[in-house]
């Protein structure tokens, strides 16, 4: 025990608010990623709420058109930027280092630093309603209609700067990811040993290093515009409105895959452990998660049907598109095949990747309608979009997302929510859900513009909108009962011990929640299966090269953990992980006020925003040595 | 099995609803009335039946892996291995409706791109928030209303001076961006006579919702008659309210931003109002066009219809009259 007191005393954060603030635990971190998102996601889902209230009959007006354009600008937004990316983040953020067997990311400052940007700039994109101009130029802003001449206040430079910040953060999150999972295995834990979910992981920040520049460059340019007057999208000062586009969903279209991967990862870990069985197809799912990442960068132009390209090169941006059902459909059959020979148990997190499933499938099939051409011309821009999108987007990556709660919240908090009401969640959210989306697909095909504050009486909407809204209460009732159910988890729930779930990864060979320190011996890994080869894990000792100190409990004293070589894991280094420090919050902070400085256009406050970030991050490279000591 | 029903569930109630919901004057896109549509609506008939056919098929998988193994300790073994289900249903079968699907884009394109001679030419703008609608073979210009001959193919040039706008009429053919400094054509041929519902389907800005647009689909012959007459400017009002209606007209901001064809008034603000007494909507298909609905629009459109361009005017009511008057009596 004497061992334990001396780890709590080096590990553990100042307590109360300065340990909250210069935290730099995975876990910690991984947790407050995904509250903030899980907030985001309750803001950006009252809106669409209201926006239902607004649609439920002809020429409502519970809002006037200027308000309904702001709402569905910022659900938008706030889903994709503030909420999708981000809680995928946290749960990796959470989840990867344990996984690996590891006692914290790569860049441990950098993870917090990457966390306080997030939050800065989801705050800068709220901050707009306070002051009464909100983004409204819809979540792709296309230009011209977003040039300073046609949306001349403040409200498209909080959605271009608040993009361009929050940016950030997921570049240097994914930097942080990409070299955890090479470098920060534990030993054993070769390539094809990892967890699926490190895998999606992995291809979630390879692709946002590559797609992200698309979109920093796509709203950078747009602010140059705006705040400039340089005229690169504005055609009558000789720009282009098209060259936006092109750089948007060059971005926006793997968008969808850094969302759908992570969840599909998530999807892989729980079907084998409610299967009993591992998953079929490791090899398979693998390929499929790295080719939808190739080709999902080669068919951006499939948002662009109906700009008038050519058709012939239009064609074959469709012919790419369709391409990329066949990675989806491998997972798909690799799920289906690893039930079809186990014993499925329908606890909770299983439910909902069942509605996933069926979600999903039905996404994934009008995704492949939408990427043909000519149909595209009709579908293009109206409910039926909007349903498919929402097929993919929330089904498919909101679904995953409340199963992997389930699944996880016994190892974050150590209690496990009601089995009960999980369920009854699950059933109103899935019911709701497709009443919900389901016949906005008719909508469509009725020939309902997607965007419309209101609509007339007599061209045969009505019903159906009605429907519509009923669902999308239903829904929002279903994702209630769920937060309910987890804040009463979070102080009433049962004890959930180690590894309630009979599961293969290695997070369940640590207690629930983890220690700071994750491991005192890390795991020796076997297979690709620890807990199901043999249970307790076996761990490493430290021994005498350099290089093995940080495998036993002596590393985990020092605050140490192995760096292990990309290919076999050996034993390399050891990394000592820096105590807690305000510096990444200085920085992003600093960060904040120079963007906030581009926004009011005041040269001082931006000068001041980026000497304070500056002067963060010298003093961060100075003060290594300490942090490290 | 409880799994099932809250699927089939919604879906009847969906299928009761749309029933219920479709009255004729949708503007279906799957009730055709022109060349473009029809062959769209094929291809979506067949990927329906593809699409419905794979739901089934795999969902029924889904449902069946789930209860397979259930009551047993390990599982059923199965004669096909993982590897085997994974080829057939991953790839082999996702490739060749893939396959299929890609044929049929390219020769739908190819049929849908054809150029066929002695096409209608209309130039359509878009603008913030209504249609700017031009025939250059007759030399005349009107707004919100596109009239085109039966059975004959148009070539609709399509542009945009502000934002981008897209032309969408969802009976007769696919949408078309009106993207500024470029010029789309959208090539169709109405088949039907009829009026048919138009839209503006890019988010366009405050009233993008009512930038809406009808089109009439007239016999060949009634084309004709109605093109050669408007290639004539109306003449003077020859009733005496009129005649001040259109004093005022001039006389007031109206010239300002409109046009109509032999007066002094030449502006392309806002629409043409030469042929305005003949159109059957105003605010581009905000309100029907009559004398109440006109009269209120010209005080305060801002009420009909919120953060639209035109500012309000006030006008005394003997004016206001006779304004009304005379518009409506341009045909
Ligand atoms: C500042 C420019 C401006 C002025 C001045 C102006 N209008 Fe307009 N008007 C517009 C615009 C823009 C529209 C299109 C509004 C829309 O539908 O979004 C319009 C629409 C109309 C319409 C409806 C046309 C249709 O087909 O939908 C009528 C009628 C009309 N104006 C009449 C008048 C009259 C009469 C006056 C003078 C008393 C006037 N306008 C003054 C800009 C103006
Ligand atoms: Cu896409
Ligand atoms: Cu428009």
């Amino acid at each position: 025990m004497d061992e334990r007191h001396e780890l709590e005393r080096v590990w553990s954060d100042a307590p109360g608010i300065p340990g909250f603030l210069s935290t730099v635990d995975h876990k910690r971190l991984g947790i407050r990623y995904i509250y903030t998102s899980f907030f985001f996601f309750f803001v950006a889902g009252l809106i669409a709420l209201v926006m239902r209230a607004q649609l439920s009959g002809p020429n409502q007006h519970v809002v006037g058109p200027t308000t309904y354009n702001e709402l569905f600008t910022v659900h938008g937004t706030m889903m994709i930027f503030l909420f999708n990316t981000p809680i995928l983040a946290g749960f990796g953020n959470y989840l990867v280092p344990l996984q690996l067997g590891t006692r914290d990311m790569a860049f441990p400052r950098l993870n917090a630093f990457s966390y306080w940007v997030f939050l800065l700039a989801g705050l800068l994109m709220c901050s707009s309603f306070f002051v009464g101009h909100p983004p409204n130029g819809g979540w792709f802003a296309y230009t011209p209609f977003t040039n300073k001449e046609f949306s001349p206040g403040l409200n498209m430079d909080f959605w271009g700067l608040s993009v361009m910040f929050v940016g950030i953060s997921s570049t240097v999150g994914a930097v942080n990811f990409i070299v955890t999972i090479f470098k920060l295995r534990a030993p054993g834990m070769t390539l094809n040993r990892m967890p699926v979910f490190v895998w999606a992981m992995l291809v979630f920040s390879l692709m946002i290093l590559f797609a992200l520049p698309a979109i920093t460059l796509a709203s950078g340019l747009l602010e140059t515009d705006r705040i400039f007057g340089t005229s690169l999208f504005v055609p009558a000062g000789g720009g282009s409105a098209l060259l936006y586009q092109h750089l948007f969903w060059f971005w926006g279209h793997p968008e969808v895959y850094i969302l759908f991967v992570p969840a599909a990862g998530m999807i892989s870990m729980i079907i084998p452990v409610f299967t009993g069985r591992p998953l079929a197809g490791y090899v398979w799912v693998v390929t499929a998660l790295v080719a939808i990442a190739f080709i999902s960068f080669g068919v951006w132009i499939h948002h662009m049907f109906a700009t008038g390209m050519p058709a012939l090169a239009l064609a074959a941006f469709s012919g790419a598109s369709l391409l990329i059902a066949i990675p989806s459909g491998v997972q798909f059959f690799a799920w289906i095949s690893t039930m079809w020979r186990g014993v499925v148990r329908l606890s909770t997190p299983m439910l909902f990747a069942l509605g996933f499933l069926l979600i999903f499938l039905l996404g994934g099939i009008t995704g492949v309608m939408v990427a043909v051409l000519p149909f595209d011309w009709q579908a293009t821009d109206t409910y039926f979009i909007v349903a498919h999108l929402h097929y993919v987007l929330n089904g498919a990556v909101v679904f995953p997302i409340f199963g992997a709660m389930y699944y996880w919240l016994p190892k974050f908090w150590g209690r496990r929510p009601s089995e009960r009401w999980g369920r009854v969640s699950f059933w109103v959210m899935f019911v709701g859900f497709n009443l919900s989306f389901f016949p906005m697909h008719i909508l469509g095909i009725l020939g309902m513009p997607r965007r419309i504050w209101t609509y007339p009486s007599g061209v045969g909407w009505t019903g159906i909108n009605q429907l519509v809204t009923i669902g999308g209460g239903l829904f929002g009732l279903g994702t209630g009962i769920s937060l309910v159910n987890w804040a009463w988890a979070r102080f009433r729930g049962e004890p959930a011990g180690e590894d309630p779930w009979n599961a293969d990864s290695l997070e369940w060979a640590t207690t629930s929640p983890p220690e700071h320190w994750n491991f005192t011996s890390i795991p020796a890994v076997i297979g690709r299966h620890p807990l199901w080869a043999e249970k307790p894990v076996p761990v490493s000792a430290s021994a005498s090269p350099d290089s093995t100190f940080a495998l036993g409990p002596e590393g985990a004293l020092a605050r140490q953990t192995p760096i292990t070589n990309g290919i076999e894991t050996a034993p390399e280094a050891t990394m000592t992980i820096p105590h807690e420090t305000y510096l990444p919050l200085l920085t992003a902070l600093g960060i904040a006020v120079f963007f906030l400085g581009l926004l009011v256009n005041g040269v001082v406050v931006g000068v001041a925003g980026v000497a304070l970030a500056a002067m963060g991050l010298m003093w961060w490279a100075w003060r290594t040595d300490v942090d490290l000591r | 099995m409880t799994r099932r029903r809250p699927i089939v569930g919604p879906l009847l109630v969906v299928v009761a609803m749309t029933m219920a919901a479709c009255d004729k004057r949708a503007p279906n896109t799957l009730d055709p009335q022109g060349d473009h549509a029809r062959h769209i609506a094929g291809v979506w008939w067949l990927m329906f039946g593809l699409a419905a056919g794979v739901y089934l098929v795999v969902g029924g998988l889904i449902i069946i892996s789930v209860v397979r193994g259930r009551g047993t300790e390990h599982g059923r073994p199965s004669r096909v291995g993982d590897n085997a289900f994974i080829w057939i249903g991953g790839v082999l079968v996702p490739i060749a409706i893939l396959a299929l699907l890609a044929v049929v884009t390219v020769t739908t394109t190819r049929v849908l791109d054809t150029h066929r001679k002695g096409a209608l030419a209309i130039e359509v703008t878009g603008k913030r928030w209504w249609w700017d609608v031009r025939y250059p073979t007759f030399g005349f210009r009107t707004a919100n209303e596109i009239r085109v001959p039966v059975g004959r193919q148009v070539a609709v040039t399509l542009e945009s001076t502000d934002v981008i706008h897209s032309f969408w009429i969802p009976q007769l053919a696919g949408k078309t961006d009106q993207i500024p400094g470029q010029r789309n054509v959208l090539r169709f041929t109405a088949e039907r006579a009829g009026t048919y519902r138009g839209e503006c389907a890019e988010y366009c800005g405050v009233e993008h919702a009512k930038m809406n647009f009808v089109v009439l689909a007239v016999p060949s012959a009634d084309f004709d008659r109605w093109a050669a007459r408007h290639a004539q400017p109306p003449g003077v009002p020859e009733d005496e309210l009129a005649a001040r209606g259109q004093r005022v007209f001039l006389r007031e901001a109206c010239a300002g931003c409109h046009r109509i064809a032999g007066t002094p008034a030449d502006a392309t603000i806002g629409p043409d109002l030469t042929d305005l007494g003949a159109r059957r909507s105003i605010g581009a298909l905000t309100v029907p066009n009559d004398r109440d609905h006109l009269s209120a629009w010209i005080v305060d459109s801002q009420a009909v219809k919120p953060g639209n361009l035109m500012p309000p005017i006030t006008l005394s009511k003997a004016d206001l009259d006779a304004l009304v008057t005379y518009l409506e009596s341009l045909r």
